[in-house]
């Protein structure tokens, strides 16, 4: 692909990142996308520093009397948990092996289903066909189910996980790539590229590709918020992160028995995934907006 | 058609069916609302045509929907002016409720595309007797006879066995004439008509024109048609609207307006109207080599079916064609839709697997890879239909018009963009206009960016497919004056398909008719447009509407023999027809290339 760079032109009227930031900003429902996003980053990368105690610790004055968790108080933010750790520094280091898992197990997935579908949908014939039986075949498969074997054959880690979780999240992309894909090929401007004797990767790369873009951002950003919900699950069934680490789905599942009389143990990190996967899916519908020359400057 | 003008006169002074008042539609925009139809008033006569004739955005289509009440919501609306019929009741204002006796009862409306307008999972027969339930126009038990009776009344063939298909089986003139038999299935007072056949063949078009016109007479239906086509304005109309930008330019009677335009628009508008056997003569381009030379091709497409999903059939789109174009030189390919003109083109620029031989400037074609042909295809380029469809609406169209030149390794950094820079000036835009995307073009820029596109490579050959078919008149007239331009200055050779015969008439040396996969008649422009010798050729010349209301155009010729179709069982084909000289270059196929039964 390297005849594919064309080389830019200054351009007054586009400008570069900045710009897309700019514009991101300027809209009230995407500013508060990637303030939530970058704070959550933020809170993952400085981990260690911020947080109030040591996660892991069992502290003896994190339990009442009659050992039941603490409620939320000015020691203790977000109270503690059935074994009297801090919630708060536990929902923080969270943070990290939950966005881990969202951004890589999705990464791959998209990548993944990105690749197959359009590898599918423009070449067609028996490659496709042979292709698409196959997410066929994955999609029919209970995806819990198949996770779960995974997860047992190979030992859990956080990048076992991430892989497994990707295994079974790739072929709804895979799918809407498809068809996206092949009405694409069968447009007239593809041809133009044909008849001007473009290269394959040439076409792929530079007219299939573009357009794609936006179901990607759209169903990369949605699935992240699957991810991390089956990142969950999965440490529930006790094949995902392993415990003492952390993550948000594994701290709802510990504490899930005690529901009734602890709401706080369930209800914060709840809020966490909500919070994430609603701004991931904030930020992408902005992202595809914003992109889009023709509805450059409507909003 | 005289008599009926002479009706319209007498009744002249009855009560309107239809008064439009002071009209101005809105339609919200990111910049506010902007009116798309501004203070137009006409007042519509019973069993008058009166035809909304315009370019795109005149509001026409908007014009009429507002009378049906079916304004695009939210973002269109009537914002004054009011719309009467004839008891006196306003339109404008009211309800979905109030609208549905209104629509069907006392107007209807027949829309451009067949197809979209018919539910393609009901048959035919429900379609009709839908229509005439819902408006408690029959009783269940006499619904079938009257949808029969309907399909009859628009003379459709076999109507017992249509009530059963549904609308793909039909082709699309007959498909016109479900939905002209559903509009009228009311007996409506009104028949708005937006484009009926703007989607049509030429012969198809004059048949369906003239039922509307034969059953305005039966019924005394009052016809308000909205065409961009001054032929059929001139052919249908007793008097005209010219609207343009959403304002009223002028309103005539019909012979007035093409005698004497008032405004200097209409003047133009006529003026950029091609006209059949006016165009002026051509030089001939001497012969002296071949720069496309076609011999024998063949495009088969398979057709699957039955057990295994097996080839079975085949559409045999384009049968044993030969041609020759020489620098310089204009080759037409004329034909019906489904002819396989377009294949051809497609065939030339490799889109299509083929067989046979092509040679592109001495070079044969046949069997290369795509590696081989790279080479090859700086000589020949194509221009699509649609520019909006052949651009890549994601890249600026600098961009798009450097992409040949990157592609092919002529050019790169500054050079590259000079050399864009200059095509840009060549089709006449500007350079500042290259980091635009082409949704921020009209469709003639568009169509000026495809050609600039196409001229990168220096190409020796253009294949345009219906260029200017989707290009407003106006605007049609400049595309064509660049192409010629283009021609002179550079020698270059054009294979110009298309179906419309006024375009064809101006410019083509030569010109090529086909009908089913075959050249059925080919020869000078003159030999072809002004002597035809095939009967298909004839046919399709006395189709064509003719933009002058005094000629009275005579009954399109009846088909010779039946439909044909291109599909034939595996090993079978249609017959090679026969080419006779009947003059110097003017050879004339011996019979129709029809199916044997």
């Amino acid at each position: 692909m390297s005849d594919a760079s064309i080389p830019v032109k200054s351009d007054p009227s586009r400008g570069g990142r900045g710009s897309v930031l700019v514009r991101l900003l300027r809209r009230p429902r995407s500013a508060f996308a990637l303030i939530v996003i970058l704070t959550m980053v933020g809170a993952a990368v400085l981990a260690p520093w911020i947080m109030p105690y040591n996660p892991n610790n069992q502290m003896f004055d994190g339990l009442s009397l009659e050992g039941a968790p603490l409620p939320p108080s000015s020691e203790f933010w977000l109270g503690t948990d059935l074994l009297g750790r801090d919630l708060f520094s536990r929902l923080i280091l969270g943070t990290q092996t939950s966005l881990i898992i969202g951004v890589l197990a999705n990464g791959i997935a998209v990548l993944l289903g990105a690749t197959v579908g359009i590898t599918a949908g423009y070449f067609g014939g028996w490659i496709g066909g042979i292709l698409m039986r196959f997410t066929d075949l994955m999609m029919a498969f209970p995806a819990l189910l198949l996770a779960i074997v995974l997860a047992a054959i190979f030992k859990p880690s956080l990048l076992i996980v991430a892989l497994v979780i990707a295994m079974v999240n790739w072929v709804q992309m895979a799918r809407v790539i498809y068809t996206e894909t092949r009405s694409l090929a069968q447009r007239e401007f593809i041809d133009v590229q044909r008849a001007m004797g473009a290269s394959t990767f040439r076409i792929l790369g530079r007219h299939i590709l573009p357009h794609l873009v936006y179901s990607i951002i759209v169903f990369g950003t949605l699935g992240i918020s699957t991810t991390v919900l089956l990142e969950a699950t999965l440490s529930y069934l006790g094949v995902g992160v392993q415990p003492p680490t952390p993550s948000w789905g594994n701290i709802i599942f510990e504490n899930q028995t005690y529901f009734a009389n602890a709401p706080w143990l369930v209800f914060f990190p709840g809020i966490a995934i909500v919070l994430l996967a609603l701004s991931f899916n904030l930020l992408g519908d902005a992202l595809r907006d914003t992109l889009d020359p023709r509805l450059k400057g409507r909003h | 058609m005289t008599a009926d003008r002479d009706n319209a006169g007498r009744e002249e002074t009855s009560r309107p069916v239809l008064s439009v008042q002071g009209l101005t539609i809105q339609v919200a925009t990111p910049e506010g609302p902007k009116p798309v139809v501004q203070d137009l008033s006409f007042d519509l006569r019973r069993g008058e045509t009166l035809c909304l004739a315009g370019e795109s955005g005149s509001g026409k289509s908007m014009t009429a929907l507002a009378i049906m009440g079916l304004l695009p919501q939210p973002m269109a609306r009537i914002a004054s002016g009011s719309i009467r019929l004839a008891d006196g009741s306003e339109l404008a204002g009211r309800g979905e409720r109030d609208f549905r006796d209104i629509r069907a009862n006392r107007i209807s409306m027949i829309f451009q595309e067949p197809m979209t307008s018919l539910n393609p999972v009901m048959t035919i027969g429900r379609q009709l007797t839908e229509v005439l339930l819902e408006h408690r126009a029959c009783t269940p038990a006499e619904a079938p006879s009257r949808a029969l009776d309907l399909l009859r009344d628009v003379r459709i063939t076999d109507a017992e066995t249509r009530l059963k298909q549904y609308p793909h089986e039909l082709s699309g003139g007959m498909r016109q004439r479900v939905m002209i038999a559903i509009a009228l299935a009311c007996n409506p007072e009104i028949l708005i008509a937006d484009e009926p056949t703007t989607a049509l063949d030429v012969t198809v078009q004059a048949e369906v024109l003239e039922l509307i016109r034969v059953l305005q007479r039966e019924h005394g239906t009052t016809v308000l048609m909205i065409t961009h086509d001054m032929g059929v304005v001139a052919e249908m109309a007793d008097r005209v609207i010219v609207l343009r930008h959403g304002r009223q330019e002028e309103t005539a009677p019909v012979r007035n307006l093409f005698a004497a335009p008032q405004t200097e628009y209409s003047q133009e508008l006529l003026d950029a109207v091609p006209r059949l056997g006016q165009a002026p003569a051509r030089p001939a381009p001497e012969r002296s080599r071949d720069v496309v030379d076609v011999a024998e091709l063949c495009v088969r497409f398979p057709m699957r079916g039955g057990l295994l999903n097996r080839v079975t059939a085949q559409v045999h789109a384009v049968e044993g064609v030969s041609f020759r174009i020489s620098p310089g030189e204009t080759l037409a390919l004329v034909g019906e839709s489904g002819c396989g003109k377009s294949t051809i083109g497609r065939a030339l620029l490799g889109l299509v697997p083929w067989q046979g031989s092509i040679r592109i400037d001495g070079q044969q074609t046949a069997g290369l890879s795509p590696k081989g042909l790279k080479p090859i295809r700086r000589d020949i380029q194509m221009v699509f239909q649609d520019p909006g469809a052949s651009l890549d609406a994601r890249m600026t169209v600098g961009h798009q018009v450097a992409e040949p030149l990157v592609i092919h390794g002529l050019a790169s950094g500054s050079e590259l963009w000079d050399r864009v820079e200059m095509l840009f000036r060549r089709v006449g835009l500007t350079p500042d206009q290259m980091d635009r995307y082409p949704h921020e073009f009209s469709g003639g820029q568009r169509q000026r960016i495809c050609i600039a596109r196409a001229l990168a490579l220096g190409p020796k050959v253009i294949v345009a497919d219906e260029s200017v078919s989707a290009l407003d008149v106006s605007v049609q007239a400049q595309v064509l004056d660049l192409l010629r331009e283009l021609q002179e200055e550079e020698g270059l050779a054009y294979l110009f398909i298309s179906h419309d015969m006024a375009v064809i008439d101006q410019v083509a040396d030569r010109v090529a008719v086909m009908n089913l996969g075959q050249i059925v008649e080919t020869g000078s422009r003159d030999q072809v447009l002004r002597d035809p010798a095939h009967g298909y050729t004839r046919r399709l010349l006395s189709a064509v509407p003719i933009p002058d209301p005094e000629h009275t155009r005579p009954p399109v010729l009846p088909r010779e023999g039946e439909v044909g179709s291109p599909v034939w069982p595996l090993g079978q084909g249609p017959a090679r027809l026969p080419m006779a000289e009947i003059a110097p270059g003017h050879w004339v196929a011996q019979g129709a290339p029809l199916k044997v039964a």
